[in-house]
């Protein structure tokens, strides 16, 4: 391995063998060293990367749910149609959830989301932004995003404000100068652009432009997530900001590009939702932080932080908004379903708590 | 050596009391036995197993193993309430009181004077009125909200809610840290009344004058266990004491001394020039060069760890500087003390250094995760080939970097956290009290850890409460005394009893 950085120590290359002169300090070594080419192929370890995805029983629970679906409804729930019409509603949501999963691993709370959707929503789709066409919305959507993450994170980070208190002024405000802005009229969209990403003939292969976009998006949360210094530090400040900072972390610049990237999808939410409903108006986004929150628990991050997953966020996603659906198809009352959602956010909490139990 | 107690039928008899945590045994086969009417000192280090053990007192921990005896009957104390039914009333250090309530309602908190499930208020103010004037100290008003009262008054509080119990026994956890020498002498007041009324207590304190001054017989813990039990407080010399807290029972083996010559001509790596912080020690003045061991050597309070956590950056200097490799440091960032290669072995190892959800690898990388990274990017296998041979090094035990780090035991936490800064490349490195909840058997390993880390080329600060430790493993030694370096000598020109003049001079005897 070819590490640019040196260390002072020359401890023997490759061969595992203890050498006679470094080690004879050393003589009290562990007994019985297991043999050298032990890797995380061992069996145990293995098992336990198994065990970690706790997002088989929320797998579980969809697969019941669409099962469910198939028997009540078989017609009108499996057709394309309808799954193109689910997957559709769990993008806008999806896509702020990724963001939001990213904060609260981190030991942090984003209650702004659904407030920052509207007003990006808004912003995005007044006439004089219009006027610019599709980028011109797009990137004024993501600005004003990233805007309100920035205004949270700097809070936060360097006001030393609480990220519940710090983002539920957040909500307030944001959600006011969206009615500021609109004065409380729904801004219909008049760019034939951004309307067609919308229609049946943008889709490829019968997959919406939306739901691309939330696949991909997805695709690049669980990398930065799983894969960057960036996801390892989220984990290391919400598992124990402490250590974090006498690690070396600079937990506060952590914090506020946490708080960015949630402003970020966010901003990309908005555009879709934009997309979706043709317009922008200052309701959008309603309770949009309770279902992200709640998606990312039942998903199996810890809101105390310190740990997360990126694909449990999603199925917690894809789970509501099918449950949803089927109540729709069975022509059952939405406080029904508010019903059942609680209870599956009850039911998932008590698993996890029942696994996470040494 | 200790002399049989007078009572025939001690209060509170604990025998052979053991309790593990995951990673350490924090309690090691414990007796304490309580006479009713006396103040019982309890003596040692942070770690040694006061907290511990006066939480089995409490309630709040079950013991794992052992016989605790309440007047001569064996009884469980199986939650906090059955310990207060008993008669058993604890003050923590961390008060536990609840600021927005009032004085009265804190008193009669859990117990209290109510009828048909309303409280009697006037009733509660009345009799909390009664016990605060039994404390000396009638004016505190009982309808004041805690959370308005200084620390001494609050203080008062506790005590009076232990009063308000049927109590027979009272904890005190370090109750004079918080006081001025007025509010001692009336805390000793309180004590000397309550022993009169035939009340037992128990008193942990690190002040060795004022053992004296109310105790009746000490126990000193150390390591989880009693290493002496039941010596007279006023007339067992302090330096006794003192040696029974910091000593060892066991000779250790300490790693050979580095005889390279170098060593001593090398040029330093780390420079404190005059670097000081109000309040907490006096600016001070010292050079560490690669492969040189130097030991802070002093007690509770003389400044060692502040010293410690201000070259790291975590405590900001109020005068002079800390240099690396003659480059000024910013002051007051650990990042920039990280990036110009000092690293930490923090005292509090599970609040301060480790992740406990993670695995050791991840423990491992987390300062180093650039090393591993393009553009953001971690190459996970070049990052378990790293931490694996950090960890095949320093002989981590088990050899499985992925287990999960909460699983070691305290010595190879320990090792996991010098890991992480064998891998970074650090060149300085700073341990603070680098065995404490490490098994006693596991401490020589850790020890040739260290020395080798030096002789590889680190420079290492050290601070440790364990005399012997900074004797037996540091090249050149700094005595500490209330924040100022009293003496500085090569180790092996000082021994135990040499140091312990020292850093008790001017200290009554």
């Amino acid at each position: 391995m070819n590490s640019p950085g040196s260390r002072p120590a020359s401890p023997p290359p490759a061969d595992p063998a203890p050498v006679p002169g470094a080690g004879a300090t050393l003589t009290a070594g562990p007994v019985g060293k297991p043999p050298a080419g032990r890797t995380d192929t061992d069996p145990l370890s293995r098992l336990r990367r198994l065990a970690d995805l706790r997002n088989l029983s929320l797998v579980g629970v969809l697969a019941v749910l669409i099962a469910v679906g198939g028997f009540t409804k078989p017609d009108e729930f499996l057709s394309t149609d309808n799954l193109q019409l689910v997957l559709t509603q769990a993008s806008v949501i999806g896509v702020v959830t990724v963001g939001v999963t990213f904060v609260i691993t981190s030991g942090g709370i984003d209650l702004s989301v659904g407030a920052i959707v509207a007003l990006a929503s808004v912003w995005a789709t007044t006439v004089a932004t219009q006027d610019y066409g599709l980028g011109g919305i797009l990137l004024c959507a993501v600005l004003v995003g990233l805007g309100c993450g920035l205004v949270n994170g700097v809070l936060i980070a360097y006001g030393g404000m609480v990220p519940f208190i710090a983002t539920l002024a957040m909500l307030a405000s944001a959600r006011g100068l969206a009615l500021h802005i609109s004065d409380g009229k729904t801004q219909v969209v008049t760019v034939n652009q951004v309307l067609d990403l919308g229609l049946p003939d943008a889709y490829v292969l019968g997959i919406p432009p939306l739901v691309m976009i939330f696949a991909a998006v997805t695709v690049v949360g669980w990398l930065v997530f799983n894969r960057t210094t960036f996801g390892r530090r989220t984990v290391a400040i919400g598992g124990n900001a402490e250590a974090a900072r006498l690690a070396g972390i600079d937990v506060r610049r952590q914090r506020l590009l946490l708080y960015l990237l949630s402003g970020l999808c966010c901003g990309v939410a908005a555009f879709m939702l934009v997309v979706l409903t043709g317009s922008g108006q200052n309701t959008n986004g309603n309770l949009y932080e309770l279902d992200a929150i709640a998606a990312a628990i039942i998903g199996g991050t810890l809101l105390s932080g310190g740990r997360g997953t990126i694909t449990g966020s999603v199925l917690g996603v894809l789970v509501f908004t099918t449950i949803t659906n089927l109540f729709a198809l069975n022509n059952l009352q939405s406080d029904v379903q508010q019903i059942a959602k609680g209870a599956i956010i009850v039911a998932a909490v008590l698993v996890q708590k029942g696994r996470s139990t040494p | 050596m200790a002399p049989a107690p007078p009572d025939p039928r001690p209060l509170l008899t604990m025998s052979a009391i053991t309790k593990s945590f995951p990673g350490v045994r924090a309690l090691d086969g414990v007796d304490l036995d309580v006479a009713a009417g006396e103040v019982h000192c309890l003596l040692g280090q942070n770690g040694a197993g006061k907290s511990t053990l006066i939480k089995v007192v409490a309630g709040a921990h079950q013991p794992d193993s052992g016989e605790i005896r309440w007047r001569g009957e064996p009884v469980t104390l199986k939650s906090p309430i059955a310990a207060m039914r008993l008669g058993i009333a604890t003050i923590y250090q961390e008060l536990d009181l609840v600021e927005g309530l009032s004085v009265a309602e804190n008193v009669f908190l859990g117990h209290e004077m109510a009828t048909g499930g309303f409280v009697r208020s006037r009733a509660a103010r009345t009799a909390t009125a009664a016990l605060l004037a039994r404390l000396g100290h009638p004016e505190i008003d009982p309808g004041r909200l805690v959370g308005d009262l200084s620390a001494a008054g609050q203080q008062i509080v506790s005590m009076a809610r232990a009063l308000s119990h049927d109590v027979r026994l009272i904890v005190m956890d370090e109750p004079s840290a918080a006081l001025d020498p007025d509010e001692v002498d009336n805390l000793f007041r309180i004590v000397g009344d309550l022993t009169a009324a035939g009340v037992s207590v128990v008193y942990i304190s690190h002040r060795l004058e004022e053992i004296r001054r109310i105790g009746d017989r000490v126990t000193v813990l150390k390591d989880g266990r009693a290493a002496a039990r039941g010596l007279p407080a006023r007339t067992t010399p302090t330096r006794e004491i003192v040696a029974l807290m910091t000593g060892r029972d066991v000779e250790y083996a300490f790693p050979r001394r580095s005889t390279a010559p170098s060593v001593a001509s090398a040029t330093p790596v780390l420079r404190l020039e005059n670097l000081g912080r109000a309040g907490e020690f006096e600016p001070i003045d010292l050079e560490v060069a690669p492969g040189e061991i130097v030991g802070l050597a002093g007690l509770v309070g003389s400044g060692r760890s502040e010293i410690l956590e201000t070259v790291y950056g975590a405590r900001r200097p109020t005068s002079g500087r800390v240099l690396v490799d003659g480059r000024p440091l910013r002051p007051g960032s650990v990042t920039a003390a990280v990036r110009a290669g000092l690293g930490l072995a923090p005292e509090e190892r599970k609040a301060q250094a480790l992740l406990m959800l993670e695995s050791v690898t991840r423990n491992v990388s987390v300062s180093s995760l650039t090393r591993f990274s393009r553009a953001g990017w971690v190459d996970r296998g070049a990052e378990r080939a790293a931490a694996r041979r950090c960890v095949r090094d320093l002989s981590l035990h088990p050899d499985d970097p992925e287990r999960p780090v909460r699983t070691l035991s305290g010595g190879n936490q320990q090792k996991a956290v010098l890991a992480r800064w064998l891998l970074r490349g650090c060149r300085v490195l700073l341990l603070d009290e680098p065995t404490r909840g490490v098994d006693v058997g596991a401490r020589a390993e850790l020890y040739a850890v260290i020395r080798r880390l030096a002789d590889d080329g680190m420079a290492v600060l050290l601070v440790s409460s364990e005399l012997p430790e900074v004797l037996g493993l540091a090249d050149r030694v700094l005595v500490l005394r209330e924040g100022r370096v009293v003496h500085t000598a090569p180790a092996r020109e000082l021994d135990e009893h040499r140091v312990l003049d020292l850093v008790m001079e001017g200290s009554p005897s």
